[in-house]
């Protein structure tokens, strides 16, 4: 019969997921976790973002297993970090240490420390290249090496090949070999070709020194954990910058866009925006411990920190032009900053963050961008599509509830004319 | 499935500050306590905050009873079932009677529950006041100066337009005479099982991060107007065709044969007992 529909869960449930055990096996191929992770970072750097979670391994393996679903895999990766303990808390990074891969100014055509355009595709034509339907992995070496030939001569004839300059540039220089072991690579190879350039400083502290930025002291309190403290509002930057940081990628763009289009507060110019490694640290944990019984085995320790690795960020200035109010009642124009972090290279989502930093520290609330509740609650991936699939389970007794409900306020409307007709009747016989 | 998570899935310290949500909840019938709600395996807005209540809770000899829209096999309960099961290996029922938490999403069952039996309810919306009042600040400070007027407008306006309130599921309640609380989209049928209830029900809400509780023997009432009492959903005259029962919630059902309406249990548990009681199965 048609209502037992919603029975016989149990076996409806095993017989779809073997239906979608088939889907991911039915062609017969099959993608390596280390081919997904090498061929496509930028998927992996969205998921680890959204997953706020660094691990491209597992990152490859959740978008395996969801079969190339980012919504998937952030939410498989999202599911495992909640269940992960959170024993340390790492020192304040300074993201003017990072080693920059990339680093423009939309503010300055000259800033200190000069501009790395990097690799971008932001000048190249979006041109689907059929060449690469033909490519395969010994084209794709061959391509490579011949890439490295090319600038070994280039950087041979501008004499930066030589022993002394390398190290004058420090131990990380680009290695040119034109040897084809892609390992071996790896370990001489530095991540980012920005590397030896070491500590840029910042184009907004330019601004800074100028007296044209609105000046804070810098805060190194811990900062607030979304996924560990219940959302109150209102809330502290630390936890808005988080959740904006770990939201839907294209979520956070689309309402950054509209806080720069029209429902926001203007239009803001991009000091700088920075793509590389920064270092993460973390105290020694029994630093704390100081009457400790093994005190002296320790003592040498005591407030050192422990590098623990370098995580990939893209991280975004924006300036924004301000009206204070001066001490003589006065007005006059000033600047202030929008800042936006996240994991991995994105940095059309970086900007938007810094847009929406901006928005939500607004006193004025025209705007719905300008409104923490309705930006935090609904950049948020897992929530998002959460609560829109759950429109998908059955909702036969809310329904049933409404429909009684329908019927009561119909039945009570026709009675209502009903009486109405009997009385124009009553009317006309009189 | 290499086996890499703890008993009842969360790490215990999650547990720990759930279970402290909880007891806040408990001291102070129907008030929202906000929590940091954890990351799931299963979707947001699929019953994560009852599911994460029943995990903080959960110990080895309890026996848990999964419903939705009053069915054990309903797709989303076995999904649930199944997760609390590989993670703690507890037993489940479907006998009501037999259990000792129950969680449900859009139902109370039909069999009166008891005082060591606990009810978990998961909630999509916890905020009785949010269509009057979108935002969650404002709202905090309407519960705190128990300033109710939005509540009790949405239902005035209801008969003024309407002749009657029209409320489907989740009709606003007063508890303990102070916090006006979203019962869950529940139906009005089973709003009046919370009021005086032996039982224990705790209210999750995943997405919204909010944990909210009605005590044991608490005072749970609807809103209403005296000229228009609260009124639950009307199956006068219609029964149960499988088990005979009047007096519980239907399902409205079509014979797709005859094209006539038909009407049955919608807690199949409570069904499936009757039909055995009667002799019918």
């Amino acid at each position: 019969m048609a209502y037992v529909a919603v029975r016989g869960g149990q076996e409806a449930i095993e017989a779809s997921l073997s239906l979608l055990a088939w889907e991911r096996v039915k062609s017969g191929a099959c993608v390596e976790i280390k081919d997904i992770a090498d061929t496509f970072p930028d998927l992996i750097d969205q998921v680890m973002g959204e997953s706020s979670l660094y691990a491209p391994e597992l990152a490859a393996l959740a978008l395996k297993q969801a079969q190339g679903s980012c919504e998937e895999a952030v939410f498989l990766l999202r599911a495992f970090r909640s269940t992960l303990e959170r024993p340390y808390i790492s020192r304040a990074v300074e993201a003017d240490a990072m080693q920059c891969a990339r680093r423009i100014s939309a503010a300055f055509k000259d800033i200190p420390g000069g501009q790395i355009l990097g690799a971008t595709r932001d000048y190249s034509h979006r041109l689907i290249d059929f060449n690469l339907r033909r490519e395969t992995s010994e084209t794709v070496r061959e391509l490579r090496k011949e890439m490295k030939h090319i600038w070994k001569e280039e950087w041979e004839e501008a004499g930066l090949g030589k022993e002394d300059d390398k190290q004058a540039m420090g131990k990380n220089t680009l290695e040119i070999s034109e040897s084809d072991d892609a390992e071996a690579d790896a370990e001489t190879e530095p991540l980012f070709s920005g590397e030896r350039l070491g500590r840029l400083p910042k184009v907004a502290d330019y601004l800074r020194s100028q007296g044209l930025l609105a000046q804070y002291d810098s805060d190194d309190t811990t900062p607030s954990d979304a996924t560990m403290e219940p959302l109150v509002f209102p809330t502290p930057r630390s936890m808005r910058l988080q959740i904006l940081a770990r939201g839907m990628t294209q979520g956070v763009i689309a309402l950054g866009y509209a806080g720069i289009r029209g429902f926001g507060l203007g239009h803001p110019t991009v000091a700088e925006l920075r793509y590389g490694n920064i270092e993460i640290a973390i105290d020694h944990p029994l630093g704390a411990h100081e009457n400790s019984a093994e005190k002296d085995s320790y003592q040498a320790d005591k407030g050192s920190a422990y590098y623990v690795g370098a995580i990939p960020v893209t991280e975004v200035e924006g300036v924004f032009e301000i009206e204070v109010e001066k001490a003589d009642g006065g007005k006059e124009f000033t600047f202030d900053l929008g800042y936006g972090m996240v994991m991995g290279h994105g940095e059309t989502k970086a900007i938007a963050m810094s847009v929406l930093d901006f928005c939500l520290r607004s006193e004025d609330k025209r705007f719905p961008t300008q409104d923490e509740e309705f930006v935090l609650y609904h950049v948020d991936g897992i929530e998002a599509t959460g609560f829109i699939s759950h429109l998908k389970l059955p909702h036969y007794v809310t329904f049933q509830s409404k429909l009684s409900s329908v019927r009561k306020a119909k039945d009570l409307a026709n009675e209502d004319k009903s009486h109405a007709r009997e009385g124009e009747q009553d009317d006309k016989t009189v | 499935m290499t086996k890499q998570y703890n008993f009842a899935f969360f790490d215990e310290a999650s547990k720990r500050e759930i279970r402290r949500a909880i007891i806040k909840g408990i001291a102070v019938p129907g008030y929202q306590v906000p929590f940091a709600s954890r990351e799931m395996p299963i979707g947001r807005g699929w019953g994560t905050g009852g599911l994460q209540i029943t995990l903080a809770i959960i110990g080895k000899r309890d026996v848990l009873k999964v419903i939705d829209q009053g069915c054990d096999e309903s797709v989303n309960a076995v999904n649930i079932k199944k997760l609390i099961h590989a993670t703690t290996d507890v037993e489940i029922t479907e006998e009501t009677k037999r259990a000792s938490i129950i969680q449900s999403r859009h139902r109370i069952p039909e069999h009166p529950l008891e005082e060591n039996q606990i009810m978990v309810l998961q909630v999509p919306t916890p905020e009785p006041l949010r269509h009057f009042e979108p935002r969650e600040a404002a709202t905090r400070v309407l519960h705190a100066q128990a300033d109710y007027t939005g509540a009790w407008l949405n239902l005035f306006d209801q008969i003024v337009c309407f002749g009657t309130t029209t409320t489907g599921a989740d009709h606003p309640v007063k508890v303990n005479q102070r916090y006006v609380m979203a019962p869950s989209p529940i139906p009005r049928f089973d709003n009046l099982k919370l009021h005086q209830s032996p039982n224990l029900t705790l209210f999750g809400a995943g997405r919204e991060k909010k944990i909210y509780a009605v005590p044991p023997y608490t005072t749970v009432e609807p809103l209403d107007f005296k000229d228009h009492p609260f009124a639950v959903e009307d199956f006068r005259g219609k029964q149960c065709t499988i088990c005979g029962a009047s007096g519980v919630y239907l399902d409205e059902t079509v014979d797709e044969e005859s094209g006539k309406t038909l009407y049955r249990c919608n807690d199949t548990a409570f069904c499936t007992q009757q039909a055995a009681l009667k002799g019918l199965i």
